[in-house]
């Protein structure tokens, strides 16, 4: 039992911070590939804002989808709410809301991140060209610290189930945007499947979901149907989207009290039959249907999960809590 | 810290070797530390009028403030009388009001007090207490004499800061700090949490505790957030609270939850639009029923702001004689009322020597300081004063003890004040500290946060150290 306010603002604040950490990985991948390889690397910045923001209103502010553009929108931007800057002081926010629901770790650790990064984005963007990559592979460092912080320090009660709830939710987006950048980069060059400059970019996209050792392990050639099965239906890979659903379906069931594989809600009827979609699907299915129409049918429905759980649990409380 | 003739006091002596010892450079980055470890904690206050980053650290000066343990022993037992009295006087005034029948206080001094409730006469709270924290305001004036300035009975904040900044004092100075015999400050959450549980209406072994706040805009709301937390209770706002079946709940994600005590950091005005101010949103509509009705319990309760009214207040020594039949321990500051004409006339021909106050406002707004106000102001005030008597007071300008402040890279004197805190519940618990507060504009003599105040660590040292012994003009610098 927690105040529905309260857990709202959990629920939000760890979305905010695994936001903020797929951002990273998203930057972090393609920085990798312009050092790697030789090609014409505007249309994969572009993409970039295709996959995760408003591409208007991208255009509208900086025009040309350039890196520096790219990354300035996507990292500090404090008028584009899904920037990593906002997300974090979203996610701060929100934390300060809920001071006393956390622990007093996890607070400090996420107001120092905020001020430090506040610090950051008011200086001068010299420090990206030598240690970008660095940059934004601390944050996504940051991202899993404050995770590794919550499960050691917060009691796993109801409100670190939400935690745990819109932290998956998140993830399992994410990945699937990471999939759609993929299918972005292909567009243009569809002669490329197979070789080796193929097999860059699958790597490429691995590594920024820290996948890569893990998928040579399980599947070891690089394939896009296994990338493909591994990012998506594997059931022990962290970052796997069937893994994210099926854990964050525990965690809805564990504040619930609802048994498995029933449901008393809209919310865990959605989300249990979204996971029995993922489950009960195959990468080669999948890549025949077009990988970028399931995608898009797992985000619509993904949206209606998380529709459900704000009615479910938080409804009568305060707009512009967050909405993505 | 310091005798008139420099040396340091009794107490002091440890503190101020290491002082000595540290260079320049040392104390600058000692104190850089300390703010960037308050920051990083989050340790900070909204300012209302200030639109940029509405969010600021609290300014925070690492030189504690040192009281010897006899000091504080004439402390404590002038707060324990002087919130008997009040307790004694709330309970009368809602009443029978044999004070006022007994001529002590005119009625329609009462009854003219905006902080005055006519809803809670007849009103019988649980053991016949209403103010359960209270933080009190002294100063101590150049003759060393301390007197209490303001009682603050309704929503008293800054224990947060008090709590906060021992912590980063113990990191700041450990070794002195060990050696200093300090008193603790640190049970006050858990006192806090015993004096509201004893309160609950129902008598079960675990009553639902909340904290009330009115959101994060609010300038205390740290501090709501960090009781909340550090009692393990939930904080709520306003519109976390419903009044449902005779009953106030909160929502929860499985549905409503029966609440039994609110320790509301809401003024009376706002905490139920039935009762109180109508176009209030941050209250509980039908809450104050509730409480009439013995189902909720609220600290404070309402209606104790009657005695923060400063012509009131100017009362309290009377009320100690009347209740208690005792002299005050801790004499008032010397008030004027403007409502008596020889007062008035006075007043009105000394406004370069005296500072005038409204009766009804808090927090350093709506006062004139004379000696530092220009002509036209104090011309102004004048009509004021003479417009609405009743709502002025005025008292002689204190020559407010000075204590040292790091004020860029150097050392200074500030005036100061000191806020303790008082919790009434089966018992009186008096913490042994405090805020201090500094001003920390040169000369100036007002200490509140919203006024550019910062504050101090107060360390109230334990009897049989050595100690005890207090000298010369207390805490004042050397001349």
């Amino acid at each position: 039992m927690m105040l529905s306010r309260v857990a709202d603002s959990i629920y939000w604040m760890s979305r905010y911070i695994e936001r903020a950490e797929n951002i990273a990985r998203f930057i972090n991948v393609n920085l990798s590939l312009m050092l790697d390889q030789q090609m014409e690397g505007q249309n994969q910045w572009e993409a970039l804002v295709h996959i995760t923001g408003e591409y208007k209103q991208f255009t509208e502010k900086y025009g040309e989808a350039n890196m520096e553009n790219v990354i300035e929108f996507l990292t500090f931007d404090k008028e584009y709410p899904n920037s990593i800057f906002s997300c974090f002081r979203a996610a701060r926010e929100n934390a300060r809301t809920v001071r006393e629901a956390i622990s007093s770790e996890m607070w400090e650790y996420l107001n120092r991140l905020y001020l430090r990064l506040r610090e950051q984005s008011n200086q001068p963007r010299d420090f990206l060209e030598e240690e970008g990559n660095q940059f934004f592979t601390d944050i996504r460092l940051s991202g899993n610290l404050f995770d590794g912080i919550t499960d050691n320090t917060m009691t796993h009660n109801e409100g670190w189930h939400f935690c745990r709830l819109g932290r998956l939710l998140e993830r399992a987006d994410k990945t699937s945007r990471l999939l759609d950048v993929k299918y972005f980069m292909l567009l243009p060059s569809l002669s490329d499947i197979g070789t080796p400059y193929d097999e860059l970019q699958w790597s490429a996209l691995l590594r920024s979901a820290s996948a890569y050792e893990m998928y040579r392990k399980r599947h070891g050639r690089i394939t896009p149907a296994n990338v493909v099965k591994f990012l998506m239906l594997d059931h022990e890979f962290p970052r796997a989207m069937l893994y994210c659903i099926g854990r964050s379906e525990e965690s809805l069931h564990d504040i619930t009290g609802t048994p498995r594989g029933s449901y008393s809600n809209v919310a865990e009827q959605r989300l249990g039959s979204l996971r029995s979609d993922l489950a009960f699907t195959g990468a080669e299915d999948i890549i025949r249907r077009g990988l970028h129409e399931f995608i898009d049918d797992f985000q619509i429905k993904l949206n209606a999960v998380d529709t459900a759980i704000y009615t479910t649990f938080f409804e009568m409380r305060t707009p512009g809590a967050g909405e993505f | 810290m310091f005798r008139p003739d420099g040396t340091p006091r009794e107490g002091s002596k440890l503190l101020y070797q290491r002082l000595s010892s540290l260079s320049d450079g040392e104390l600058i980055r000692y104190q850089q530390s300390a703010e960037r470890a308050l920051l990083n904690l989050g340790i900070t206050f909204q300012v209302y009028s200030d639109t940029e980053g509405t969010e600021k650290i609290f300014p925070f000066d690492i030189i504690p403030r040192i009281i010897p343990a006899d000091e504080w022993h004439t402390i404590e037992t002038g707060l324990r009388q002087r919130i008997t009295a009040l307790n004694l006087f709330l309970s009368d005034i809602y009443s029978d009001a044999k004070i006022v029948a007994d001529g002590v206080i005119p009625a329609d001094l009462i009854q003219s007090a905006a902080t005055y409730r006519p809803l809670c006469k007849g009103l019988k709270p649980p053991g016949g207490i209403w103010c359960h924290v209270t933080g009190t305001d002294l100063v101590r004036d150049r003759d060393g004499q301390m007197y209490v300035l303001e009682d603050n009975l309704r929503c008293p904040s800054g224990v947060s800061y008090v709590l906060e900044n021992r912590r980063v004092m113990k990191n700041t100075f450990p070794a002195v700090f060990a050696n200093s015999h300090v008193r603790s400050v640190s049970n006050y959450p858990g006192k806090l949490l015993d004096t509201l549980q004893h309160l609950a209406p129902r008598h079960i072994s675990n009553p639902e505790v909340v904290v009330l706040t009115p959101g994060i805009f609010n300038s205390a709301y740290f501090e709501h957030s960090f009781l909340a937390q550090q009692m393990g209770v939930e904080l709520v706002e306003g519109r976390d609270l419903v009044v449902h079946d005779g009953h106030v709940h909160m929502r929860t994600t499985r549905g409503l939850q029966k609440i039994d005590v609110i320790y509301r950091r809401i003024d009376d005005d706002f905490i139920d639009p039935l009762a109180f101010r109508p176009d209030s949103v941050l209250g509980v509509p039908g809450l104050i029923d509730v409480y009439r009705a013995g189902r909720v319990a609220l600290a404070n309760a309402p209606g104790t702001g009657i005695a923060d009214d400063k012509v009131i207040y100017a009362f309290v020594p009377k009320m100690i004689k009347y209740y208690l039949g005792e002299d005050a321990i801790l004499p008032n500051v010397p008030t004027y009322l403007c409502w008596i004409d020889a007062d008035r006339q006075h007043v009105l021909a000394n406004l370069d020597k005296l500072v005038v106050k409204a009766a009804n406002e808090s927090g350093g707004y709506g006062m004139l300081v004379g000696p530092h106000a220009s002509e036209k102001e104090r011309a102004a005030f004048a009509e004021k004063i003479k417009a609405a008597p009743r709502n002025y007071i005025a008292q002689p300008t204190l020559g407010l003890s000075r204590v040292p402040v790091i004020v860029g890279d150097s050392i200074e004197g500030r005036h100061v004040d000191l806020r303790p805190y008082i919790l009434y519940g089966k018992d009186i618990f008096v913490l042994p500290g405090g805020l201090t507060r500094v001003a920390l504009k040169k000369g100036s003599l007002v200490v509140n946060s919203s006024q550019g105040g910062g504050s101090k660590d107060t360390w109230v040292l334990s009897a049989g150290n050595g100690n005890g012994t207090h000298h010369g003009n207390g805490g004042g610098l050397p001349p």
